[in-house]
């Protein structure tokens, strides 16, 4: 087999393909981008070429505009096209909606770059698709074995019994605007919760896009009635940032919650004076990383970023071969 | 096991005690018995196991993990407990998820080489969450912030009743306390109060309004004494039980054995804990060197002996009092103080007067001995009958003014709760000279409250207007001699600390006003402070 590096290497803007002559994700504007999902810090605006699922670039295009880049090409789950002398096909990656992981081969050498991905149900994307490859490119936000986000109806669970024991209080869930608070919302519809859930403004675009590509979201309302009282009994959906800001001010006796993985350490939730924290995430915890690793089988592994000290640590237990990238630029989003 | 664990998972991150009573009251309105009963008693520090130890814990995780993905993960988390209680790995099938009282049970007979089997399987069996609350369960002191009188008001909110009531047959209860929940469910009797040694509910003072009070009220109806700066105690010998209450019904008599030998007597007096020296009362923080502790020593008790003050008297022999006028049960209190001759047990003296002015004159300037440390005066009306509550009338309490001092903010944190949006929690320091003979200001305590909602909202956008750090949750604000806010910081009394870098410790201090007219460099120096350690 080639050496790996000559198809994929880690290069200042971000993974480059020499073969192709282009970039994963690259974190600098560039000729020539593959985009994995719509995430900030990995879909960046500035690039000549970009190829990304129809989801992908429309949500770059709400996000920074219609010349986001100079131009766009649409690639569908599953279906391969020839760049060069390069394959790509892009697959499901169950991140958010349109991520995918971008599958590119050359000779005899298969490598796919995850992007972020998890394994566990989103009612707002389908499923990751495990493909074995020749080198899988892993992200390892969770990457440590403390962190395995329990099952996300249970955390749903706890957020209701909480509205339903708190009637006079305002739940303001924290969630990140791309992905996390569609995902919420559904969650929440489909656990049977139909009254009208409130927005932050910052929600109002991307819940739309969502909604133009199928995922339902229910009745939604703008969260600002001038009345206090209206709010009471009432979840508000809204980025991290705002929940312990002066915009939280309006809601009568709000309960801060927050969902993300980082909640399932104590003092992470502490820090940030979450009185309910709700461990749902949309990356993978330590067991979806390491049985993914082991689907996958193969020949190398290579991280991205994250906690990687510990799934390299694990790689030398199971044999794997691993490397870290350390790739600089992927800041964690849900830390907003 | 879940709803235990989903219980105190919530109330370890909820700030108010409004909201953390609805949990409690909750969890026992839908738990059954016993396993209501045991929380109860866990939540009340009624429950003690002493066969588990962190270390077996820490052990029985090296044999499941390996060690460096242990030590990675314990240095990202920083809680031992927390860490394992995440990491451990569930064994699916191995056992059936055992419930709360199961847990509870067997604990309690368990020898200390079972306890780490029993323990073992349960991790095994439980999710994270579970897990957690199983290991601060077994390893002592839950932590979540809640103490024991907010636990029976909760008990309270559920059966609808006072709270006085709970207390009153508390200690003629014991885990799992299902006649306790029948009766606050209505199925079954009030549990009799008559047993000896329980606690009877106290009666409190309001603090008194100078201008509205004084000018309906008739000196000659009331006594007056010095309020000592001690705790509230209710010691209690009876048919052959002794103990000692705290005013919210803690049993603590385990950690005053010393008190305990020394009542010499039979029935209930209301008195004031302190540490006295050759019959001088101590500083506070004296006392509190013997408080909140397990269990005590020799040397402890030689260093600083504890006995009590008595003011009131409940019951005498067999007789209840409770019912007859202060002036009588004080009578039989001088008579039961002087006839049980004890070294731990000395007589408030009431402090005589005759018209306010008098009384506001000594308050001011507390005659030479014990009053000159007292938190100031109690007023009880003669003809009052021992009520328990807080009832508006009978008894008074008018505190010493309180210490005064302009410092400036240093230092605002983000609150908690309805609070976390603002800058609430605040850090303010006063001038001294450094080695140089430059003026820097140094943080001498710290305040959250004493200010309305309207100044919360102007001091929280001076914090954001003029940060200059920030360091998580705490921003460091702009303070120096030409720019500052100045507050006047009101607190009850000062000591030495070494703790502190200024070397003096406020009690309960509090914003008493903003000085949003005086320049920083006018407010006040380390010096002055120095200085009322000696008034404090």
């Amino acid at each position: 087999m080639i050496k790996p590096e000559t198809l994929l290497c880690p290069s200042p803007a971000g993974l480059y393909c020499p073969p192709g002559d282009f970039y994963v994700d690259p974190v600098r504007p560039v000729a020539r981008a593959v985009i994995t999902h719509g995430h900030s810090d990995h879909a960046r605006s500035g690039h000549g070429a970009v190829l990304a699922t129809a989801e992908t670039l429309a949500i770059m295009e709400a996000r920074y505009g219609a010349g986001f880049a100079g131009q766009t090409q649409v690639l569908p789950y599953g279906q391969p096209i020839q760049h060069k002398d390069v394959e790509i096909v892009l697959q499901p990656a169950g991140h958010i909606l349109g991520s995918a992981q971008a599958v590119v081969r050359w000779k005899d050498c298969k490598i796919v770059v995850s992007g972020d991905y998890k394994r566990r149900r989103d009612p707002t994307c389908p499923a990751f698709v495990p493909v074995p490859c020749d080198v899988f490119v892993s992200e390892a936000t969770f990457g440590l074995p403390v962190f395995r986000h329990p099952d996300d109806r249970e955390e749903i669970a706890k957020l209701l019994r909480s509205v339903a024991q708190f009637p006079g209080r305002t739940h303001l869930v924290g969630a990140y605007a791309l992905g996390k608070a569609q995902r919420i919302i559904c969650l929440l519809r489909e656990a049977g919760y139909g009254d009208t859930i409130y927005i932050h403004g910052a929600l109002q675009r991307l819940n739309d896009l969502y909604e133009s590509f199928g995922v339902e979201l229910g009745p939604l309302a703008p969260a600002t009635t001038e009345r206090k009282k209206d709010f009471e009994g009432a979840i508000v959906v809204a980025p991290p940032s705002a929940v312990a800001d002066r915009w939280a001010r309006r809601f009568p006796d709000p309960v801060a919650a927050f969902a993300s993985g980082w909640m399932r350490v104590r003092a992470r939730a502490r820090q940030r004076g979450v009185e309910l924290p709700l461990v749902i995430s949309d990356h993978a915890d330590w067991d979806e990383l390491t049985t993914t690793i082991k689907e996958v089988k193969p020949g190398e592994l290579w991280i991205t970023h994250g906690e990687e000290d510990a799934l390299l640590r694990w790689a030398q237990l199971e044999d794997v071969k691993a490397r870290a990238l350390s790739l600089v630029g992927y800041d964690d989003e849900e830390e907003v | 096991m879940r709803a235990f664990a989903h219980l105190l998972d919530r109330l370890s991150f909820t700030p108010s005690r409004n909201a953390k009573l609805v949990l409690v009251r909750d969890y026992l309105r839908e738990a059954p018995d016993p396993e209501r009963g045991w929380a109860l008693a866990a939540l009340t520090g009624a429950l003690s196991f002493s066969a588990a130890k962190p270390a077996f814990i820490r052990k029985a995780m090296e044999e499941r993990c390996d060690p460096e993905l242990f030590r990675l993960s314990y240095d990202y988390v920083g809680d031992l407990a927390e860490t394992v209680a995440l990491i451990w790995p569930a064994r699916h099938g191995a056992n059936r998820e055992p419930d709360f009282s199961e847990v509870i049970e067997a604990l309690r007979i368990a020898s200390r080489g079972q306890v780490q089997s029993l323990l073992e399987g349960w991790l095994d069996a439980l999710n994270a969450n579970e897990r957690w609350a199983l290991l601060k369960l077994v390893t002592g002191g839950l932590r979540v912030g809640v103490s024991a009188r907010l636990a029976k008001q909760a008990a309270a909110d559920m059966g609808g009743v006072d709270v006085s009531e709970v207390e009153e047959v508390w200690h003629t209860q014991s885990p799992p306390y299902e006649d306790l929940f029948a009766w606050l469910e209505k199925r079954s009797e009030k549990p009799s109060r008559d047993a000896p040694g329980r606690f009877r509910p106290v009666m409190l003072a309001q603090a008194v309004d100078e201008e509205a009070d004084f000018a309906k009220l008739d000196p000659a109806d009331y006594a007056a004494e010095w309020k000592w700066d001690g705790i509230r105690v209710q010691a209690v010998s009876e048919r052959g039980i002794k103990r000692l209450y705290t005013r919210t019904a803690d049993d603590i008599s385990h950690t005053f054995p010393d008190v305990l030998d020394g009542m010499t007597f039979e029935g209930v007096i209301d008195g004031e804990l302190l540490v006295m020296r050759d019959g001088r009362v101590a500083p506070f923080g004296d006392l509190q060197q013997r408080l909140n502790r397990k269990t005590t020593d020799a040397k402890l008790m030689a260093n600083y002996p504890a006995s009590i003050r008595a003011y009131d008297l409940l019951l005498d022999g067999t007789d209840d009092l409770r019912q007859m006028p202060f002036r009588q049960r004080r009578a039989r209190l001088e008579n039961f103080v002087a006839k049980a001759r004890s070294p731990r047990i000395d007589l408030s003296a009431l402090q005589p007067f005759d018209n306010w002015e008098e009384l506001r004159a000594l308050r001011a300037r507390p005659p030479a001995g014990d009053p000159q440390s007292a938190e100031g005066l109690m007023l009880k009306r003669w003809d009052s009958i021992y009520e328990a509550g807080r009832p508006k009338g009978p008894w008074f309490k008018w505190k010493r003014d309180p210490f005064l001092i302009d410092a400036v903010l240093m230092y605002a944190q983000r609150g908690h709760g309805k609070r976390s949006s603002f800058y609430s929690d605040y850090t303010f320091g006063v001038w001294r000279e450094d080695e140089e003979g430059k003026r820097t200001l140094t943080p001498v305590g710290k305040a959250y409250f004493g200010f309305t909602d309207e100044e919360l909202r102007q001091i929280d956008k001076f914090v954001r207007d003029n940060t200059v750090e920030r360091f998580g949750p705490v921003r460091s604000v702009r303070a120096d001699k030409d720019f500052g806010l100045v507050m006047e910081i009101a607190f009850e009394g000062l000591q030495r600390s070494t703790r502190h870098k200024s070397g003096v410790a406020m009690r309960f201090p509090r914003i008493n006003r903003l000085r949003w007219d005086k320049p920083a460099r006018e407010a006040d120096e380390l010096r002055t402070l120095e200085k009322m350690l000696e008034r404090a």
